[in-house]
């Protein structure tokens, strides 16, 4: 416990001591509220909701999360650090986690400097508080479970850039699952048992709950198996290619 | 104590290193040479709990580094190759994070830090982030780090490597003064570093322990060892080579004199000439070599006898596992 705060420590502040940290920042906040105010039309739409804001959040976790986490193992493997940790008295999870845990944690910063958002809807109407509360949960847990496939492609290559495009594919594809347009392909192709389990396993249809204005454990156990599940074949890819 | 008993590991076919078994003690400096991708950073990293090995295991102070790798890693001071370190990081919050990590808490951390950069002389770079140091700079975080904790097992991959002669010099007095009461193993491919601080070396090639002894008893392998170079006078050559070989105890003779253009000497007019004389294995021959000149009554310009040389023994040790 002990190492895993130090690592945390550690990472949080490399973080904000390079550039990465708050050029990060300020892009997801023009971002969301650029889409949120000229594509979904906030103020035109007349209706005291996050909804404009939050639809926007997969899509912009899509190269942001990717973008955040790609350096996380590949440049210790890199410089050679990944050598450095992994002969001081800390186990394999401690680091692991830890790194996880400060990336996570650093999304969640960025997530909760958009709280203008949150003053802006409650000075122009009375919005449900529920829903926007639920609304963030899902967003961070979403931005946890992009954050938890980047880290596993990010073990599994030296090179930055390389890291960064095969998980924007990943993330991209646990996303597209579940969306519409996909899902009804798979109906005209597959039973629909098959093609709903399919869905299911998406990022987008555990994403939507939360947009409802519903806690739902299983959207909850579903994000929380997610990272468990990538961080252990995180886990195990470390292990073989920590010392190649 | 270290102990490696029949370490192997494997990458795909390539054996990077094979069967090795040595015992390091407190009190020794051990030196691992051999030429590069013999097996030095490979048999470390396998020590130091980095990389498993393939098979055979190795304890430090009782540890076994598979088993109780965390137990292991408390006891050793490791320097990987090229002395990696979190880039980003200014010298002092580096450094206070891996005296976190090996468990110290507040002033006793603090102080481990302080005196650390003082013992390393990083104190004027203690706020500037890693990456803008010189590499000798940074060869010195690294060396904080691995020295922090005051570990009784250090294990330094190539410690002087891009450093220097002024901060080779620097870095050698500081493991000697450390290797009277801890257990050192360092790699290099740097012979003069083992004579200057080693008080045994392992000659390492294709992964496999070519050789285990003091310098000395290394260097006793090279066929200099206990050859004699004479110079004499205006003694002709001839008269000398036919004399000379004639010296009970002496294999062979040969003529080193410089010719005029590689920088003969002459003395008052006479000709210098340069001869070696090598023993016969294990015997010596300086008193019957000098009782002969003396003899003859030639003048003496030189009288030396060869140590022998561990650049020779290495050639021949790790060329020859070459050509196997």
């Amino acid at each position: 416990m002990r190492n895993f705060k130090a690592v945390l420590k550690r990472e949080l502040k490399s973080y904000f001591e390079s550039p990465v940290a708050y050029v990060f920042i300020v892009i997801f906040l023009l971002a969301t509220s650029g889409c949120t105010f000229f594509i979904s039309r906030f103020f035109e739409n007349r209706i005291a909701t996050l909804e404009p804001f939050f639809i926007w959040h997969p899509w912009l976790y899509l190269f942001l999360v990717p973008a955040v986490g790609m350096r996380l193992w590949s440049e210790e493997r890199k410089s050679g650090t990944i050598e450095l940790l992994f002969t001081l008295p800390i186990t394999l999870w401690e680091a692991l986690a830890g790194k996880f845990v400060a990336a996570w944690l650093f999304i969640g910063i960025a997530l909760v400097l958009t709280f203008p958002m949150v003053l802006t809807v409650a000075y122009l109407g009375s919005p449900d508080y529920g829903i926007i509360f639920s609304s963030y949960l899902g967003s961070f847990m979403l931005a946890g479970g992009f954050l938890a496939v980047t880290c596993l492609f990010s073990a599994m290559t030296k090179n930055q850039v390389i890291s960064f495009v095969i998980s924007v594919v990943a993330c991209f594809a646990m996303l597209m699952l579940g969306v519409g347009v996909f899902t009804d392909f798979l109906n005209r192709y597959l039973p629909v048992w098959l093609s709903d389990a399919i869905s299911a396993f998406s990022f987008f249809t555990h994403y939507q709950g939360f947009q409802r204005g519903l806690i739902d454990s299983r959207d909850l156990v579903y994000f929380i198996s997610v990272i468990v599940f990538m961080l252990a074949a995180n886990a195990l890819v470390l292990e073989r290619k920590k010392a190649e | 104590m270290i102990a490696v008993q029949s370490l192997t590991r494997h990458f795909g076919s390539i054996k990077a290193v094979d069967n090795i078994s040595f015992t390091v003690d407190k009190g020794e400096i051990l030196g691992f040479l051999g030429p590069n991708g013999a097996g030095k950073s490979t048999t470390m990293k396998m020590i130091t709990t980095f990389l498993p090995p393939t098979s055979g295991t190795a304890t430090v102070g009782g540890f076994d580094v598979i088993a109780q790798p965390l137990e292991a890693r408390a006891k050793i001071g490791y320097l990987p190759e090229s002395s990696p370190s979190y880039r980003d990081m200014n010298v002092f919050d580096f450094l206070m994070f891996a005296a976190e990590v090996r468990g110290y808490d507040g002033d006793e951390r603090l102080n481990r830090v302080k005196k650390i950069m003082e013992t390393c002389n990083l104190k004027e770079v203690a706020y500037q982030q890693i990456d803008t140091l010189s590499k000798g700079f940074r060869q010195r975080v690294g060396f904080a780090q691995a020295f922090l904790h005051d570990p009784e097992y250090l294990i330094l991959d190539e410690p002087t490597d891009g450093l220097d002669p002024n901060q080779k010099q620097e870095v050698r007095n500081l493991i000697k003064q450390m290797g009277r009461e801890k257990c050192i193993i360092l790699s290099t491919h740097i012979l003069e570093e083992v004579e200057a601080v080693c008080s045994r070396a392992i000659i390492i090639g294709e992964g496999k322990i070519v050789a285990d002894g003091s310098p000395e008893e290394l260097r006793s392998r090279s066929k200099l060892h206990g050859a004699i170079t004479l110079e004499l006078i205006g003694v002709d050559v001839k008269d000398a080579l036919a004399g000379l070989e004639k010296v009970q105890f002496v294999d062979r003779v040969t003529d080193l004199t410089p010719s005029a253009e590689e920088g003969g000497s002459e003395k008052n007019g006479k000709k210098v000439i340069r001869l070696r004389l090598y023993p016969m294995s294990g015997k010596s021959i300086a008193h019957e070599t000098a009782s002969f000149v003396h003899q003859k009554n030639w003048q003496v310009d030189g009288f030396t006898v060869e140590k022998g040389d561990l650049n020779e023994v290495f050639y021949n040790l790790t060329k020859g596992g070459v050509a196997r």
